[in-house]
């Protein structure tokens, strides 16, 4: 238990650090979005000092910073002017459809990787190992943009799929089933899209972690008592090769969700990283500040997931930290 | 069971050695670990003692004291008339040099990917007071005197036999001239007529060198062959201690019986276990 | 299960096996250059072997188990009548674990680490049996029982790392066994492990190739672990067999110089009786030979204290000294 306790106050600490340099690099980025109003000329000057005051931009950047802080404890993230709201339900909605997003896409990109992987290192060196080698290579050289546009392409000419958004126009009188039908049809390109970036990766880690064990005596022992095949891949294999596969998961979450911005951006899909583009472009504060910070706790609880599983499948580590 | 020695012309004084580990048991409970227990012997010089015991005994955990890589929680260390264990750690360092230790598996204690002159001349090198090619001389010249072939001095350890890498370690021990050179079953990893030759090749050591043994091991009919004394370690303490003859004759202590009814050893119907 | 009586087939019989390994840089080193012997029902056959015999490459070979750059070149190896180096994949799946074990070196690394003992048990029964869940617990339990008189059940629940060396020793015997093979290959099951320990562990071999009827391959570098244990023994030298014939003939009058020369390097108690402790043993002199380049005459010529010119140009041929007692030198004829 002390392990986790250990483990959750240094993601803590991890996260004030994030949200102190967040909040400094935004406040001392040149602009604000009070410059872009300046330029309005039917705003008046006396108008925008008014608000500036309001928002209390012209105190000195620590006092902000503990007010924020303050108010973050309150649960209350700040406010948007762009969208003049609070940060908070605004953030709450995108960040749930970034999460949907990058789950789905997880769990495809794993469920495709493990197997392939497998083969390739079953095979390591043959032809299916070279022919899987050169498509993700391949995979990996193509831009996750030049992929997004690809797909949009694809979805523009054959008219399968929606071009963009999350739901269409008349979704409230859907039925269960055609809701789920039409959640289901505008996800799949963004799925397919991150899926396939981040296959290749997995795809090899996941074949030098396989081969690596196949190597191992313990394998040749197994093989020795007549253990299937089938059993000796997937069952001692894998299992040995769990500790490097589950930290890559851990990783992977987050990359996957910083993967997304782009992805999000090209097809139109209302997450965290159209939201934080336009708050990033428009100098909105506190939305990038509340979004970088999203980002950065599904990244520490992905590793923290990540921790919990490796604790639960590798007997040694239960030993290791129980014995200090 | 201590024995007292006053007389300094011993090279080793070991007096009621003590080493605690402090260790947190699985509820967080602090729990002692008792590795050495008030042991206490002594060594001639250019003499060997055997130490011999089974895992747990303590005989690692001695020999780390020894070679100064280990504090003990108690007692001392007297190496040529000096106190060791009143030294601080300058001191300490000093005094390295001349007790080395050689390990079991060479595999392990050497980086395999580095050159038998390599490997032999980094003591020299980290101790900084030879030139370049005075230390490749002397590297030269010591891995001569361990018997290993010229032509194999630019090979890489990784491509040696067992033998040949633990000829290469003994090398290297020598390498800073050291009077007590401290053997952890330095012989216990290799095949028995690989046994044979390095042992031969500590004996003529011992006598061309002037070197004095601390030999550990867990086989008896090695310590015989090679102690003039035999100590027998169980649970950190010594139990028994005396010349190699007579502990092998006459063994008084139940472990020293034990232990020497467990080694293999061929008798003279070689084809029937050895009874004792 | 083998029948003790019969004495005239033999259970296992190797003739002419080679085996060679390819290195990265295309080298081939021979590592089992015609080795013949074989193996009675009920009968434990020492291997005496030191590194660069080849004795391990012929445990992994048995079950055509060799790593990747290994290839068996040539030979057969007959066993129950097939021939296993012909034998189909699912045949030899068949036979592994269950007619024969071979048990491998280091017991620590030959373990699954994240996995239960018992599961690691009943995952060999389960390779070979369909039986139901509770009756598979069962004979884990048994199994274990056999070589953990004491703590059956709670070694059932320990992990690898959490056991000793001997004790992991003990794990992989009760692997071999849980089939009920008829031949169990042991490549050097007491190294690393005290003397006290390895003396438990033959008996454990004792006793179980006694109440099982098992044929015992045992493979060692140490003669002596040999006396006591073993009914044959079976010398091998750079991959070829030196000499074999009864525990008695080989090791109370070897024939082979290697033999010979290896037993009398060794330490014994009579040394210390005959105050010639301290001096200088009868070593071998030389290394092992190099296996890469391939053999003119007798491999270890270059060492031989009774060595021939003959001895450089031809490989010896074996000759019978004796009933039960063949030899690999021309110093007992052509």
């Amino acid at each position: 238990m002390r392990y986790f306790l250990r483990r959750l106050l240094q993601a803590a600490f991890l996260l004030i650090g994030v949200s102190i340099l967040t909040f400094l690099f935004s406040a001392l980025a040149p602009g604000n979005y009070f410059d872009e109003m300046r330029l309005n000329p039917q705003i008046s000057p006396e108008t925008i000092a008014a608000l500036r005051a309001q928002y209390q931009l012209d105190r000195p950047v620590p006092v902000r910073y503990m007010r924020w802080a303050n108010s973050l404890l309150h649960g209350e993230l700040g406010y948007s002017f762009a969208y003049n709201s609070p940060v908070a339900p605004l953030l709450w909605v995108r960040a749930r459809n970034t999460l949907l997003l990058a789950l789905v896409a997880s769990l495809i990109a794993w469920t495709l990787a493990l197997p392939l992987g497998i083969w390739s290192a079953a095979t390591l060196g043959r032809l299916p190992d070279r022919a899987l080698s050169g498509i993700t290579a391949a995979l990996l050289v193509i831009p996750d943009l030049v992929l997004a546009l690809g797909l949009l392409i694809i979805a523009v000419r054959t008219g399968w799929f929606p071009t963009g958004g999350m739901l269409s126009v008349g979704f409230e009188s859907l039925s269960p089933l055609q809701k789920l039908r039409d959640l289901a049809l505008h996800m799949a390109l963004p799925v397919i899209a991150l899926a396939l970036s981040a296959l290749p990766t997995l795809v090899r880690h996941v074949r030098a972690a396989i081969a690596e064990v196949l190597s191992a005596p313990f394998l040749r022992v197994a093989a020795s008592h007549g253990i299937p095949r089938r059993t000796l891949l997937y069952r001692y294999a894998l299992r040995a090769a769990a500790n490097p596969l589950i930290s890559l998961f851990g990783l992977s979450l987050g990359a996957l969700l910083s993967g997304s911005l782009v992805i999000e951006v090209v097809m139109s899909w209302p997450g965290l990283g159209p939201l934080l583009l336009e708050a990033i472009l428009a100098r909105d504060l506190y939305v990038v500040i509340g979004g970088v910070l999203c980002s950065t706790v599904f990244l520490v609880a992905g590793n923290f997931l990540a921790d919990v599983l490796l604790y639960l499948a590798d007997p040694r580590i239960r030993t290791q930290a129980a014995a200090r | 069971m201590g024995l007292r020695y006053e007389n300094t012309e011993r090279l080793l004084i070991v007096e009621n050695l003590r080493k605690f580990y402090a260790r947190r048991g699985v509820l967080g409970a602090k729990k002692e670990v008792i590795a050495l227990q008030g042991v206490s012997f002594s060594i001639r010089p250019q003499s060997t003692v055997a130490l011999v015991g089974e895992s747990g005994s303590g005989k690692s955990t001695l020999a780390f004291c020894l070679a100064c890589m280990e504090r003990p929680t108690s007692g001392r260390i007297i190496f040529q008339g000096d106190e060791i264990t009143a030294f601080d750690e300058k001191q300490q360092r000093a005094v390295r040099p001349r007790i080395q230790l050689v390990f079991q598996d060479p595999a392990r204690s050497l980086n395999l990917r580095f050159s038998a002159l390599e490997l032999v001349s980094e003591p020299l090198l980290v101790q900084g007071r030879l030139g370049k090619r005075e230390r490749e001389d002397r590297a030269r010249a010591l891995l001569a005197q361990v018997g290993l072939p010229p032509e194999k001095a630019l090979r890489r350890a990784e491509e040696f036999s067992g033998g040949q890498r633990q000829r290469v370690a003994i090398a290297r021990a020598l390498a800073l001239e050291p009077k007590l050179l401290i053997l952890d079953e330095a012989l216990s990893a290799l095949d028995c007529s690989v046994q044979a030759q390095i042992a031969n090749l500590l004996l003529e050591l011992q006598s061309s060198l002037g070197l004095t043994y601390l030999f550990i091991t867990h086989d008896f009919a090695m310590a015989g062959h090679l102690a003039d004394e035999i100590a027998v370690m169980e649970r950190g303490n010594i139990v028994e201690l005396g010349a190699a003859d007579r502990v092998l004759l006459e063994p008084q202590h139940e472990v020293t019986r034990r232990l020497i009814a467990a080694t293999p050893r061929l008798g003279p119907a070689a084809h029937l276990p050895q009874v004792v | 299960m083998a029948n003790p009586t019969n004495f005239i087939s033999p259970l296992l019989q190797v003739q002419d096996l080679h085996v060679a390994y390819l290195s990265r840089a295309g080298h081939k080193s021979s590592a089992l250059a015609g080795l013949s012997f074989e193996v009675r029902p009920g009968e434990t056959l020492g291997i005496l072997g030191e590194s660069g015999s080849g004795k391990s490459t012929l445990a992994a070979a048995l079950l055509r188990l060799l790593p990747g750059n290994g290839q068996i070149e040539r030979g057969v190896v007959l066993f129950e009548g097939q021939d296993l180096l012909q034998a189909e994949r699912r045949t030899l799946q068949r036979i592994r674990g269950a007619r024969i074990s071979v048990i491998f070196q280091e017991p620590s690394l030959a373990l699954h680490p994240m996995i239960r003992i018992g599961e690691q048990i009943k995952d060999v029964l389960a390779a070979h049996e369909s039986s139901g869940g509770s009756v598979m617990r069962q004979k884990t339990l048994q199994l274990l029982a056999e070589v953990f008189p004491a703590d059956a059940a709670r070694i059932a629940e320990s992990y690898p790392h959490q056991l000793s060396g001997g004790q992991q020793q003990r794990v992989l015997i009760a692997q071999a066994i849980a089939c009920g093979p008829s031949l169990v290959v042991a490549d050097e099951p007491t190294a690393s492990l005290d003397p006290s320990t390895q003396q438990e562990i033959l008996s454990l071999f004792r006793k179980l190739r006694e109440q099982l009827h098992l044929s015992l391959i045992l493979i060692t570098h140490n003669p002596a672990l040999l006396a006591g244990m073993a009914d044959r023994v079976l010398v091998m030298y750079a991959g070829k067999a030196a000499e074999i014939g009864t525990a008695e003939k080989v090791l109370a009058s070897p024939q082979h110089p290697y033999t010979r020369a290896l037993l009398q390097s060794m330490p014994s108690r009579v040394e210390m009786h005959a105050q010639r402790r301290k001096s200088p043993l009868a070593v071998i002199p030389g290394e092992t030979p190099n296996l890469e380049v391939p053999a003119t005459g007798c491999r270890f010529e270059p060492r031989c204290p009774d060595r021939m010119e003959m001895c450089t140009k031809r490989e010896p041929v074996v000759v019978n000294v004796s009933e039960s007692h063949s030899v690999s030198c021309f110093k007992y004829g052509e």
